[in-house]
């Protein structure tokens, strides 16, 4: 996903002069390839958020379009009212761009975890909020936030992520990655690959189940998303984040007022507060949380019997 | 640079202090003391150094002026008023319903850059002001104002660092150091001092002027930028409430709103 969104702003910054690119001091092996073609518009600032996102502000109030771009909770959390009050009080076209969604950077630990990110930064005003499943939707993402002239929150994984679709056609609509209409299952973010999985098992025991991409968290498409689960008689929500805040919220939410709403069970990690997290590889992590492929078919059996 | 239709600097602050207090009066506002103890480095901005134009306000070669202790707003609303970037009627409504001019500096008023009250934001967003504008090579020049309270912010001194490394000569720090924060002195609270010494550590033109003396602020002002491939600062010593004897060098009137009999002894006091 790194190397995807680099070489995809590359190309937009080829072709509009007034991209620019901050990061604050981390990017190795990744962001060298448009510093080295761009150093005029590209800038290590320094392991200094708060500063990033107001020099940002500043760059974009003065009519250009400006990536900030770190580790998960550094360029959201750290500069959060920087980017409350600098970036999107002004409507500035800032774009923050955070790699090591969720359990990304696994073994680092729980500093190194982003489970909160992407509520936080839907909560703030004015903002777009992308979560790609696969390459494929982070070209497209990039591409869309390069010129939509918004800020906008772009969450990334790392590296190795399998496409797991057909070609994005518009990614502010939900994506079909599989087909299927009894349950549904929606999923934000490179975990969409374990709702294929699960899916693939479920279809073996006769049930059928679609799996859908929402990248896009802010603005919702509430009406695709209502068609895309019409006929299904649960909705699943899936996501490498903590329910409140993310897609859950936001789906629970959306069918909080159907007097015929189907149920929504929402499959995400749970809080950490007071409890210290193991080490271990992203997947480890995901399995430990209960989000093994197999822990989702159980989970989404039991919400069925429920019904 | 000297426009014509506005008055001598001292006429200028003269105004924008009797305005101030009378908006501040009329909201029944706070933060008085730190408008006032800036009004005579507003005065000469505007009046002789800001290539700012009312009837162009968004002009790409501007230069930029950020008002980073953004609670002090009457006066910089009175300054722009009298500026000419709208009409003085507006002050009327200040902190009123429904107005425009809010109790912390906002962008929605013409002549404002960037809406601050949160305080540490405004130098980094002047950086990323300076950083396009040597970019551009339009000559713009970044002026940004901070109290000395607001030094306490580590983000400021994230910007203090990064300006000097990366030779932004057109950036212009001035600095309303009058001693007093919001709840206590600064040499109480948190001292910054040596505080010239500190700036010239992190490789700043450091320059430390009486802040209420016009020729000197002008002086200093019409070099920036002082030295090249380095930002100046501009340690402006001043007296919080300047102008006003009873409300100089007196923490209360961080909050305080004069009354009737009180006002027209302030204005009496500057003048008006």
């Amino acid at each position: 996903m790194r190397t995807t969104f680099i070489e995809s702003l590359s190309q937009a910054a080829s072709e509009n002069p007034d991209i620019w690119l901050l990061c604050g001091d981390l990017g190795y092996s990744v962001l060298e390839p448009f510093a080295a073609k761009f150093p005029d518009r590209y800038l290590n600032v320094g392991v200094a958020e708060q500063n990033m996102a107001g020099i940002a502000a500043g760059i974009a109030l003065s009519g250009k379009t400006v990536f900030i771009y770190s580790i998960g909770n550094f360029p959201t959390l750290r500069c959060l009212e920087q980017l409350r009050n600098d970036v999107c009080y002004h409507g500035a076209d800032v774009k923050v761009v955070a790699v090591g969604a969720g359990y990304a950077y696994g073994s680092q630990g729980y500093t190194h975890h982003a489970l909160e990110d992407a509520g936080i930064m839907s909560m703030l005003p004015g903002i777009e909020v992308f979560v790609p499943c696969d390459p494929m939707e982070v070209r497209a993402a990039t591409r869309l936030i390069a010129t939509s002239g918004k800020p906008s929150y772009l969450r990334l994984s790392r590296q190795g992520e399998p496409n797991l679709g057909t070609a994005v056609t518009d990614l502010r609509k939900p994506r079909v990655l599989r087909e299927g209409r009894e349950v549904v299952i929606l999923a934000s973010g490179p975990i969409a690959s374990r709702a294929l999985e699960a899916a693939g098992e479920l279809a073996g025991r006769g049930r059928d189940v679609g799996v859908v991409s929402v990248s896009c968290l802010k603005p919702l498409d509430e009406a695709a998303i209502r068609d895309a689960v019409r006929d299904a008689s649960l909705i699943v929500t899936l996501e490498e984040h903590i329910l409140r805040g993310g897609l859950f919220s936001l789906v629970a939410g959306l069918f909080a007022g159907d007097a015929r709403r189907p149920p929504v069970t929402g499959l995400g990690i749970p809080e950490q507060g007071g409890k210290t997290s193991s080490a271990g590889s992203r997947e480890a992590l995901l399995d430990a949380a209960d989000l093994s492929a197999q822990a989702i078919v159980a989970r989404i059996e039991q919400s069925l019997a429920k019904r | 640079m000297t426009r014509p239709n506005l008055p001598e600097p001292k006429e200028f602050a003269r105004r924008i202090r009797a305005h101030a207090l009378r908006m501040v009066h009329a909201a029944k506002a706070s933060h008085i003391g730190g408008c006032l103890s800036m009004a005579d480095i507003l005065a000469v901005l505007y009046t002789r150094i800001l290539r700012v134009d009312p009837a162009e306000p968004q002009s790409p070669s501007r230069d930029r002026f950020v008002l980073s202790k953004g609670h002090a707003t009457a006066i910089m609303y009175a300054t722009l008023a009298e500026c000419g970037f709208f009409s003085l009627t507006e002050l009327d409504t200040y902190c009123r319903d429904g107005s425009i001019f809010t109790g912390h500096v906002s962008h929605a008023v013409p002549g404002v850059e960037v809406s601050t009250g949160s305080l540490g934001h405004g130098l980094p967003i002047a950086i990323g002001m300076a950083l396009a504008a040597r970019h551009a090579g339009a000559g713009s020049r970044v002026f940004c104002l901070l109290s000395d309270g607001e030094c306490d912010e580590g983000s400021n001194w994230e910007g203090i660092l990064f300006a000097p490394h990366h030779k932004l000569d057109n950036l212009c720090v001035i600095v309303d150091f009058n001693k007093i924060q919001s709840f206590g002195s600064v040499a109480e609270v948190l001292n910054l001092d040596p505080f010239a010494e500190k700036w010239k550590a992190f490789g700043w033109q450091v320059e430390e002027i009486d802040g209420h003396d016009l020729a000197a602020l002008e002086h200093v002002l019409s070099g920036v930028p002082a030295a090249s491939n380095r930002p100046t600062v501009v340690i402006a010593h001043t007296v919080k409430g300047k102008g006003v004897s009873f409300m100089e060098n007196k923490l209360e009137w961080h909050y305080r709103s004069p009354s009737d009999e009180l006002l027209a002894q302030a204005l009496a006091e500057v003048g008006a």
